[in-house]
């Protein structure tokens, strides 16, 4: 177990990388401490499984170092990182038995039979696999195959982290909730560091305790997934988390006061300092309202999802999107929709730029 | 009760009669010629089996069909490991597959009397590149025409030339189909190169590695164009392989009853070979 510092990292698959663009990854800084559960969200092709094998040492970055408690791994092969990864397609060895396959990482490392007989034990009765020990491994259902590629990694001790890329992508739907749990409860027990990376919201905000969101190579924000809920950092945190995502209304400034057509919007909060570019508000459909008064616009699709209703409106051509209780409005009603002040944010070229108001008054 | 519709026997028709003009007919005149005798004229007799008897007491019939398991045991022993070793050490992406596909595929893409011609005189002492170099340069005296030894050097060699690169493209596939996932966690558990090859490599390769030694087996079983064109069978007896032997009674002397059973004995172990190789290796796939 460990703590994991990545610093000023940079990966290119190019030979000879200029501008920003050829990265794949640019510039990452982050710590991870020993024992956490973090997640790495992001859509395919943000750089996340990209980051995973850096860590893991199956890539070498072109720049910057990993630090696993404090000590440069940059350059180490996989094997002597002592680390764990469990892919998306589970990985197992067809001609071995189950009881093999877990034994197979401490046979390598030269372990004598007794101690890799008690560690076998443990991980398959902690994974619930017992019974299965003498079997083939190559006649077993994807489930289970996934958990005993898991096991592999677990069965080392002094394993640093345990990483998973997107593991449970080839799982029944059915099962997946029954093996996300198993994995929290492993985390729990055995207190090691766990980086899940995937690009399933569900996935990261139920698994880790620490989301790292990512978007084209870039880390946008690192929160517990009730702060990416409620404070994104970015407009693409916001749209990429919740369902459905954060209304984004583009708005112009005038003297400290958003206006979305002729509208003024209120908002958290004021805005600190002069900003300059592109402006929008940002408002979670959770907390947009229909109301008597406020924004006028027009119900263009409701769509009952069971628990609550999402009204879809549609105002000076910009779509907004209202979660309400019971039964909607018809289709093409005028509404007025009400937005909750201290929820209202405003983003600056796709940042987050207002202030809560208890905060702003502090800094003053 | 399910009322069966048997009007799909008549889609399998057209197959059927196929094989029937192109296999089973041929093969029943071969068994008609098997159990009879003839002086010509057209004139048959009852043999019953008495030549398949004489066949299989035969001297002659033992020698060759040593000759020819032995042929086939020395092909696979270097063809197969000598073809997973090229595959291995084939590049799995970049500007040289291509290169190395194509350069592998080229010696199965000649006619095999033309690769008899070739390796013919490749090997005649006095004009033959590899013969001239071998006995005028390095002074190693080499005659496939003389020695039977040589002979079978030569052969052998002609056939891993000719058809290493079958194992080696089917090798190469099952490779290319392995995810980069595994040998990714095989680095994380440790695992040695022969471990990765021993636990990823050969597993994934088992059966299209199972579908080249049948292959292979069954080609060189029956081979006959090019030891025939290269050595005519001989020094003596000595490259005198079963199709070879056979040929010589059917056509050279006309036997065509020992002829005929001959070929019925040679086509029931070639069959019986393939299964139960074929059986043995898949057996366990079906637990």
């Amino acid at each position: 177990m460990a703590k994991i510092t990545l610093s000023k990292l940079r990966h290119s698959y190019m030979p000879a990388p200029q501008s920003p663009s050829d990265y794949a990854l640019k510039e990452i800084d982050l710590d991870w401490s020993d024992g956490g559960a973090y997640a790495l969200l992001g859509p395919s092709g943000c750089g996340k499984s990209t980051l995973l094998n850096i860590i893991s040492g199956l890539l070498v970055p072109s720049e910057g170092q990993i630090l696993f408690d404090g000590k440069d791994v940059t350059g180490l092969p996989p094997d002597q990182r002592n680390i764990a990864q469990v892919f998306q397609f589970p990985v197992i060895y067809d001609t071995m038995t189950v009881y093999d396959n877990l034994a197979f990482p401490l046979r390598n490392r030269g372990r004598d039979e007794d101690t890799v007989r008690d560690r076998v034990m443990a991980i398959a009765e902690m994974l619930e696999v017992t019974g299965m020990l003498g079997q083939k491994a190559a006649g077993l259902s994807p489930d289970n195959k996934q958990k005993i590629s898991m096991g592999r990694g677990l069965v080392r001790e002094d394993v640093n982290v345990v990483m998973f890329d997107e593991p449970l992508t080839v799982i029944d739907p059915h099962l997946k909730w029954k093996l996300r749990s198993k994995l929290k409860e492993l985390h729990q027990r055995v207190q090691a560091t766990m980086i899940y990376v995937t690009h399933d919201q569900t996935e990261a905000l139920t698994f880790a305790d620490q989301v790292v969101v990512m978007q084209d190579g870039e880390v946008v924000q690192i929160g517990t997934p009730v702060e990416l809920f409620e404070r994104p950092a970015h407009t693409f945190v916001g749209h990429f988390i919740g369902s459905p995502g954060m209304n984004i209304l583009p708005c112009s400034l005038q003297s400290g006061t958003a206006l979305f057509g002729d509208q003024a919007i209120a908002l958290e909060g004021p805005i600190p300092g002069q900003p300059e570019g592109k402006t929008e508000v940002g408002i979670r459909p959770e907390f947009v309202s229909l109301a008597n008064s406020g924004l006028p616009a027009t119900v263009t699709k409701v769509s009952d999802v069971g628990r609550h209703t999402v009204v879809e409106c549609s105002a000076n051509g910009t779509r907004i999107n209202a979660i309400v209780e019971g039964a909607g409005p018809e289709k093409g009603a005028a509404v007025h929709l009400d937005f909750r002040r201290d929820q209202t944010r405003l983003y600056v070229e796709g940042w987050l730029a207002s202030t809560p108001e208890t905060a702003a008054e502090t800094v003053r | 009760m399910k009322t069966e519709n048997q009007k799909a026997w008549f889609f399998v028709l057209p197959v059927l009669v196929l094989v029937a003009f192109n296999a089973l007919i041929p093969m029943m005149t071969v068994v008609n010629y098997s159990v009879q005798e003839t002086f010509g004229d057209n004139v048959f007799f009852w043999q019953g089996l008495d030549w398949f008897e004489q066949i299989l007491r035969s001297d002659r019939f033992h020698a060759a069909l040593g000759r020819q398991f032995l042929f086939t045991f020395l092909i696979l022993i270097i063809e197969v490991p000598l073809g997973i070793i090229i595959a291995l050490s084939m590049p799995r992406k970049g500007f040289w597959v291509p290169v190395c596909l194509v350069t592998m595929a080229l010696p199965m893409l000649i006619p095999w009397n033309v690769v008899g011609a070739m390796w013919n005189i490749f090997t005649l002492p006095d004009i033959g590149l590899l013969g001239y170099f071998l006995n005028h340069v390095l002074g190693i005296s080499y005659d496939m025409t003389q020695n039977p030894l040589a002979a079978w050097v030569t052969i052998v060699t002609m056939d891993v030339w000719h058809w290493t690169s079958l194992v080696v493209l089917l090798a190469y596939a099952g490779l290319v189909s392995i995810p980069d996932a595994y040998y990714q966690a095989a680095k994380i558990d440790g695992a040695s190169n022969w471990a990765v090859f021993r636990f990823i490599q050969l597993p994934k390769m088992k059966t299209v590695l199972t579908i080249a030694i049948l292959l292979r087996f069954m080609d060189s079983f029956n081979i006959y164009t090019e030891p025939f064109v290269l050595t005519g069978g001989g020094p003596g007896n000595s490259t005198t392989l079963l199709s070879i032997d056979l040929v010589k009674i059917a056509l050279g002397q006309f036997d065509l009853g020992p002829a005929a059973a001959m070929s019925l004995i040679y086509f029931a172990i070639t069959l019986l070979v393939s299964w139960l190789f074929y059986t043995l290796m898949t057996k366990d796939d079906l637990n």
